[in-house]
């Protein structure tokens, strides 16, 4: 952080610094503290094999988590992508099982990378539709995502009748084998889906820092009007952001029907919840204009190693659920108390300074 | 009006209200005699409002006491301040429309049975009596939505009229009224002083305050500049306690030429909900390093005409010109792309966002001249918003602290600088020294002569007469939507001014709108 002109607070008041230092950094000491808690009470925790498996279950989580960040953000929210996921891995498994039937004897099959770049434009197209019905049609992003969630998941168990897709191997002929290995595979040691995260957190990061497409996502969230008179074009930003949604939530369609080897209809239902909660957790706030996409990654990460860490401990998934539901709500009343530290902090400077 | 001794029924004592970064009111007595109209007078921002407001129970004194029959009371809440007789018609209209008239006037005090059943008909065949009284038709069980802004403030009468206060204050009640309708309101208010209400009534219509006050106060920049009863008083010594002898500074620091004009506009005209043209076939020019100051009262159309130019309103019609080439541009971020900014009359709500940080809100309509590809420069953004914080003398201690936390004179600034980042060829600034210091304000105004005389044509809006006669090279004055006169800004007199701003609003001349002389 720099400072321009004049006075820097005096040394007095060191203790608050510190303090707001502890309450920025609090996902990450609870991330922290988390693993080491888990590392003396269940066995195995530590060793390599879990963290990979912990691992793709988090990435799962953060892609819908970070798409969810920049939604939040604009002061909106995307309650469809738990359905987008269900809805895009059955359009990937129906490619690959039946192709597209084109009415005169023929059938369409698609290669693996074609398929996989449709399934993502149909993520985005639902993100897209969403987009129209909040920016032009004016519906409310909870009431037009409510909607979405309820169609694109009808649509993902009309495709079928509500069977899964099994056994996506692909054909030789058409080029599209392979498909396991999204979900599967690893470079140097990392599963793709990994690498994936990787890639999308670091994109998102950027977006969010150094574009001014970024700028804009905060600003429209901070204060929608100021932001339009400010030149800010408001209904691009939400188009883009419902639409970097459902992006995400289709690449965790993708995987999750890769690493089945199949795709079921129902899949991802609640995800929504999943991704908000961590979201909201790395510090990401709901009448919006704040957040950080690293802290998103890192609220998955507590969510993700707290759930697993209580499965390997053997304890009951209700007391999981109740115990989840509690760190949320202490995120968030943290979340305020530093809110309201910093404010203090930065009215103190400021008196400093006049 | 009569002589006779009126009882004082509340006195307010060394009344002062600070807000962060303003001295609302200073030191400021002031007495509602029951039975007679006290009138309250200033300018915008004189502390008219707010001093109603600590009255009412809305805002809680700085320091200072309220008396009441000699006792010393003190209004927590709206609550307390009713309880003990006072009530109020605020000048913003404080309207549910999603519920009936009836619902509205009783909000908060229904009328119930065992305290739980609302006796509708009761309050229906009230709200009824009550607009009986107030000669107005308008139904119990209509929706409020579905009224004219007339009938609305009818409705916040009658709302205050329910509570059976014993002293009714009265903010700008005749804003949105018609002549017939004043006329009636004044038949109201004369019954209630035979009935022994104090009414403190404000307006900025002075000869309807000279008509119908018995006694008047005069504010000006918060503190008390004239208190006695209303014989004798006429509209010179309202207008020169409301200004006073004593001038700020504004002294005029760079003579300079004028340069070619850099923005026109033809024509303009924006339909308001009601079927009233708001704006009003407004055509101005303005020229390289002019300053126009456009004059006017509430609602006469001028922040609508500034958001014509900034694209808000698709349905008006008219062309805009800037530096004699078409304004095609659709949209906020074109035009700002043309050389126009604007400073937003409501810092808060349309200036700022008050989470982010002061750099970020600085450079949010500027961020292309920061890109390099798709890339933020970010040394370069901390660059430049650093110089324009020193060239403004923005007092902050960090810049990346929330601009929530500077003072309302600082905050301007950042929204000022926000404008000229955008390197603007001109600047439209909407009441550029509302709700900041006086010290603030002098600066404000010192930039702004600096930024004219480095060739930036500048068009500003001000309810403030002294603001508008000692700062502008040109005075444009607006009425319901048109302009009623043009000034040279070095000769004009403020009767001038005060004349043109008030064409339209004369009980008689209903019809039309007269052009006022001009001595451009």
């Amino acid at each position: 952080m720099t400072s321009v002109t004049t006075l820097q607070p005096s040394g007095t008041s060191g203790g608050q610094p510190m303090i707001l230092l502890l309450l920025k950094l609090r996902t990450f000491i609870a991330l922290i503290a988390v693993f080491a808690f888990f590392s003396f009470a269940a066995p195995n925790f530590l060793s390599t094999a879990n963290f990979v498996i912990m691992s793709k279950h988090v990435a799962l989580n953060a892609f819908l988590a970070i798409g969810m960040t920049f939604v939040i953000i604009t002061g909106g929210i995307d309650l469809s992508v738990g359905s987008i996921v269900g809805l895009c891995g059955m359009v990937a498994g129906f490619l690959i099982l039946n192709g597209i039937d084109l009415g005169i004897g023929y059938s369409l099959y698609f290669n693996i990378f074609e398929i996989i770049l449709i399934t993502l434009a149909v993520g985005v197209l639902v993100g897209a539709i969403n987009g129209v019905l909040i920016t032009r049609l004016n519906v409310a992003p909870f009431i037009a995502t409510l909607g979405t969630l309820y169609v694109a998941r009808g649509l993902a168990l009309l495709s079928s009748d509500g069977a899964t897709f099994p056994n996506l191997v692909g054909n030789e002929a058409y080029g599209s084998t392979g498909f396991h290995l999204l979900g599967t595979g690893s470079f140097l040691g990392i599963p793709v889906s990994i690498w994936l995260l990787i890639a999308v957190g670091l994109a998102a990061a950027y977006i969010a820092g150094r574009t001014p497409l970024g700028r804009h996502i905060y600003a429209v969230g901070g204060n929608e009007k100021a932001a339009a008179l400010s030149g800010v074009k408001v209904n691009r930003v939400k188009m883009f952001v419902y639409m970097f949604s459902g992006f995400c939530a289709a690449i965790v369609g993708l995987v999750i029907s890769s690493q089945l080897v199949a795709s079921h209809p129902a899949t991802g239902e609640t995800f929504e919840l999943n991704a908000i909660a961590a979201a909201v957790l790395g510090g990401t706030s709901m009448s919006g204009g704040r957040g950080r996409i690293g802290g998103t990654i890192i609220g998955a990460f507590v969510i993700g190693v707290l759930s697993d860490g209580l499965v390997m401990m053997g304890v009951s998934s209700f007391w999981q659920t109740v115990i989840k539901g509690l760190v949320i709500i202490a995120a968030v009343v943290v979340d305020q108390a530093q809110q309201r530290l910093q404010a203090r902090v930065a009215l103190q400077q400021q008196a400093a300074a006049a | 009006m009569t002589e006779a001794k009126h009882q004082i029924g509340l006195s307010v004592r060394a009344a002062n209200k600070v807000y962060p970064g303003t001295h609302a009111l200073k030191d400021v007595d002031f007495d509602v005699r029951l039975g007679a109209v006290n009138v309250l007078v200033g300018e915008n921002g004189a502390g008219k409002s707010t001093l109603m407001k600590v009255i009412a129970g809305v805002e809680q004194l700085t320091s200072g006491e309220i008396l009441m029959q000699g006792e010393k009371v003190t209004f927590p809440d709206t609550r307390t301040a009713a309880a003990h007789g006072i009530g109020i018609v605020f000048q913003e209209l404080n309207l549910f429309p999603n519920m009936t008239v009836a619902d509205n006037i009783f909000i908060a005090r229904e009328k119930t049975r065992a305290g739980i059943d609302i006796a509708a008909r009761d309050q229906r065949a009230e709200a009824a009596a009550l607009m009986q009284r107030l000669e107005h038709d308008i139904s119990p069980d209509a929706m409020v939505s579905d009224l004219r802004i007339g009938e609305q403030q009818i409705v916040e009468i009658a709302k205050a009229l329910a509570q059976d206060a014993r002293i009714l204050i009265m903010d700008e009640p005749t804003s949105a009224l018609s002549a017939a309708e004043v006329e009636i309101l004044f038949r109201v208010i004369a019954d209630l002083k035979k009935r022994g209400v104090g009414i403190v009534y404000i307006s900025h219509r002075l000869e309807e305050l000279i008509r119908i006050g018995d006694y008047i106060t005069v504010l000006r920049d918060g503190a008390r500049t004239g208190a006695r009863s209303m014989d004798g008083v006429d509209v010179p010594w309202i207008v020169q306690n409301m200004i006073g002898a004593a001038s700020k500074d504004f002294a005029k620091t760079v003579e300079h030429d004028f340069g070619d004009e850099v923005f026109r506009c033809e024509n303009i005209s924006l339909m308001g909900r009601t079927g009233k043209r708001v704006v009003d076939d407004v055509s101005l020019s303005l020229r390289a390093g002019e300053i126009v100051g456009i004059y006017g009262l509430m609602g006469a159309g001028r922040s609508e005409l500034f958001e014509c130019i900034m694209a808000q309103h698709p349905h008006s019609t008219g062309d805009f010109y800037v530096e004699g080439r078409h304004l095609n541009e659709p949209d906020v971020a074109g035009r700002i792309g043309r050389g126009l900014a604007l400073i937003p009359e409501d810092r808060k709500s349309e200036g700022l966002i008050q989470i982010l940080p002061i750099r970020e809100n600085m450079s949010l309509s500027s961020l292309g001249s920061f890109v390099k590809g798709i890339h933020l420069s970010l040394g370069a953004e901390r660059e430049t918003v650093k110089r324009f914080v020193k060239d403004l003398a923005i007092k902050i201690a960090s810049m990346e602290n929330p601009v929530s936390s500077l003072s309302g004179g600082n905050q301007q600034k950042v929204v000022i600088g926000k404008a000229l980042m955008t390197s603007p060829k001109v600047l439209l600034m909407d009441e550029p020294s509302r709700g900041i210091d006086i010290g603030a304000k002098a600066e404000v105004f010192r930039t702004m002569r600096r930024l004219a005389a480095e060739g930036l044509g500048i068009l500003f809006v001000t309810s403030d007469l002294e603001e508008v006669m000692s700062l502008s090279d040109r005075i444009i004055v607006m009425s319901n939507g048109s302009i009623t006169g043009e000034f040279d800004g070095a000769s004009v007199r403020e009767e001038q001014i005060i004349a043109a701003s008030a064409i339209g609003h004369a009980p008689a001349s209903e019809a039309g709108h007269v052009i006022g002389s001009s001595n451009g």
